[in-house]
């Protein structure tokens, strides 16, 4: 019991990190860049919104698997497959998380505007300097946003982690896939515990969600 | 050559600017004009902000040239927007020293100076989010003073103010006109601005500068065709004053 929660959370707080750090380059990318193919880019990276996870994991399945011109690259260090690993899982949740990582921080830097940067680099700062003092605050919310967004879709994703992960206890078996599997073998009390746990979390997420949005509110005047 | 040296040309979407200029090594020169005449167009493009084909030589040293293009964050520029853009998410003292951290030359105007010029001691310990307009666009000049530039632009810095932050802000920069070592280049085209602060005038129309650098006209002769109907009047009205017959 408390091992399906340490992987869970193991696994969003990884996805979330390393999302983050992904989705912020692309963001900016997105914001700031004028090219008519962007809109193609933004397209392919909300995809998983409304993907269903079953063609998702399908795809992200064969991607991982040992005979995929992708896993032949890490042959050489050694790694076969991915499928049914935990890094596995974290690459599957990267993805099916993606547009939750982009979108909200690509919306505060269009919201942020032109000016500031174009303020900090009459004020010396270097392009480098002034994203990481000016555009990075003046974008808190949205990172916040994006990662208390990122925490709870992975930790409410079923059908990517069951299709790639396949549920193995310890390694890759994560709260959603429990639940399931205890109402399978009828052990209610169990999947109640857990499931009541889940929403609990969710709400908590939601609500901070929302204190953050009207805390930063107040703070823009 | 010590002042400020240049030309730009070039289309900015249906726009064509075509502007020659130079200011003297110090003082303030009015850029005056109708507005879509391309006066912030040529502020930016002096600032590196934007980039058309052209030169640029500010106190012996080429900002753009043939093979030149100092990024703006490498041009020894002070700009004042027309809406004050402080950084919400610093202090008053945070904006002054965000510039003033990065400069590259020696601080040859410092911080209490700049603090003391501008009024700007009760304010320091503030956050942007409550000043007035006036008290906005007196820390955006100062934190522009304090990256130590070679040349000041000002975007109808006043513009955006109501007539009583006008009347509270135009003193500091009167102030700022004495004590300016560095020649500066201010947008304006209301003409008791430009009376008040400004040593020469140059005129913009239609992306091109029409009248060459010199001091600020009599009120009264011809020269009026860019002006309201309220500059003409307040013109007369001081004329008047003075007492001149009006002939226009």
């Amino acid at each position: 019991m408390s091992e399906v929660v340490w992987t869970t959370l193991r696994l969003a707080g990884l996805t979330t990190v390393l999302l983050l750090t992904i989705a912020t380059p692309l963001a900016w990318w997105l914001a700031r860049r004028r090219v008519w193919w962007k809109e193609i880019v933004a397209a392919v990276t909300t995809l998983p919104i409304i993907l269903p996870p079953s063609v998702l994991g399908f795809y992200l399945l064969i991607a991982i698997a040992p005979q995929s011109p992708l896993m032949a690259l890490l042959h050489p260090f050694g790694i076969r497959t991915l499928a049914f690993t935990f890094e596995g899982l974290v690459i599957g949740s990267m993805v099916y998380s993606l547009p939750f990582a982009v979108q909200p921080i690509r919306g505060a830097f269009e919201a942020m505007g032109r000016r500031p940067m174009e303020v900090a680099a009459t004020l010396r700062a270097s392009p480098l300097d002034a994203f990481f003092t000016v555009a990075l605050p003046l974008s808190r919310r949205g990172f916040v946003t994006a990662a208390i967004l990122v925490f709870a879709h992975t930790i409410g994703e079923f059908g990517v982690v069951l299709m790639i992960g396949g549920g193995i206890p310890g390694k890759t078996e994560v709260i959603s896939v429990r639940i399931y599997q205890l109402v399978e073998s009828l052990q209610y009390g169990e999947a109640h515990r857990l499931a009541a746990g889940v929403v609990v979390f969710s709400f908590l997420a939601l609500l901070g969600l929302l204190l953050v949005d009207r805390r930063t509110d107040e703070a823009v005047r | 050559m010590n002042g400020v040296e240049g030309r730009f040309a070039g289309a900015l979407g249906a726009f064509r600017l075509d502007a020659e200029f130079a200011l003297a090594p110090q003082g303030i020169t009015a850029l005056s004009g109708p507005s879509g005449s391309g006066k912030t167009s040529l502020l930016r493009c002096i600032a590196g902000l934007a980039h058309l084909d052209g030169h640029l030589t500010v106190a012996g040293e080429v900002w753009q040239g043939a093979r030149v293009f100092l990024p703006p964050h490498r041009r020894m520029v002070g700009v004042v927007f027309q809406e004050a853009s402080l950084l919400p998410h610093l202090s008053v003292r945070g904006n002054l020293l965000y510039g003033a951290r990065r400069a590259r030359s020696k601080a040859e105007i410092g911080f209490d100076d700049t603090v003391e010029l501008l009024g700007l001691a009760p304010l320091i310990a503030r956050s942007t989010a409550n000043l007035s307009g006036g008290e906005r666009q007196r820390v955006a000049l100062g934190r522009a003073l304090l990256t130590q530039p070679r040349l000041l632009l000002m975007d109808e810095p006043l513009s955006s103010l109501d007539a009583a932050s006008k009347a509270e802000i135009l003193p500091y920069l009167e102030r700022l006109h004495r004590a300016l070592a560095i020649p500066a280049l201010y947008i304006s085209h209301d003409a008791s601005e430009i009376d008040r602060l400004a040593d020469h005038v140059l005129v913009m129309n239609n992306g091109r500068i029409e009248a060459p650098s010199r001091r600020a006209p009599d009120p009264g002769r011809p020269g009026l065709d860019g002006l309201s109907g309220a500059e003409r009047d307040r013109l007369a009205l001081a004329a008047l004053r003075a007492g001149l017959t009006p002939d226009a």
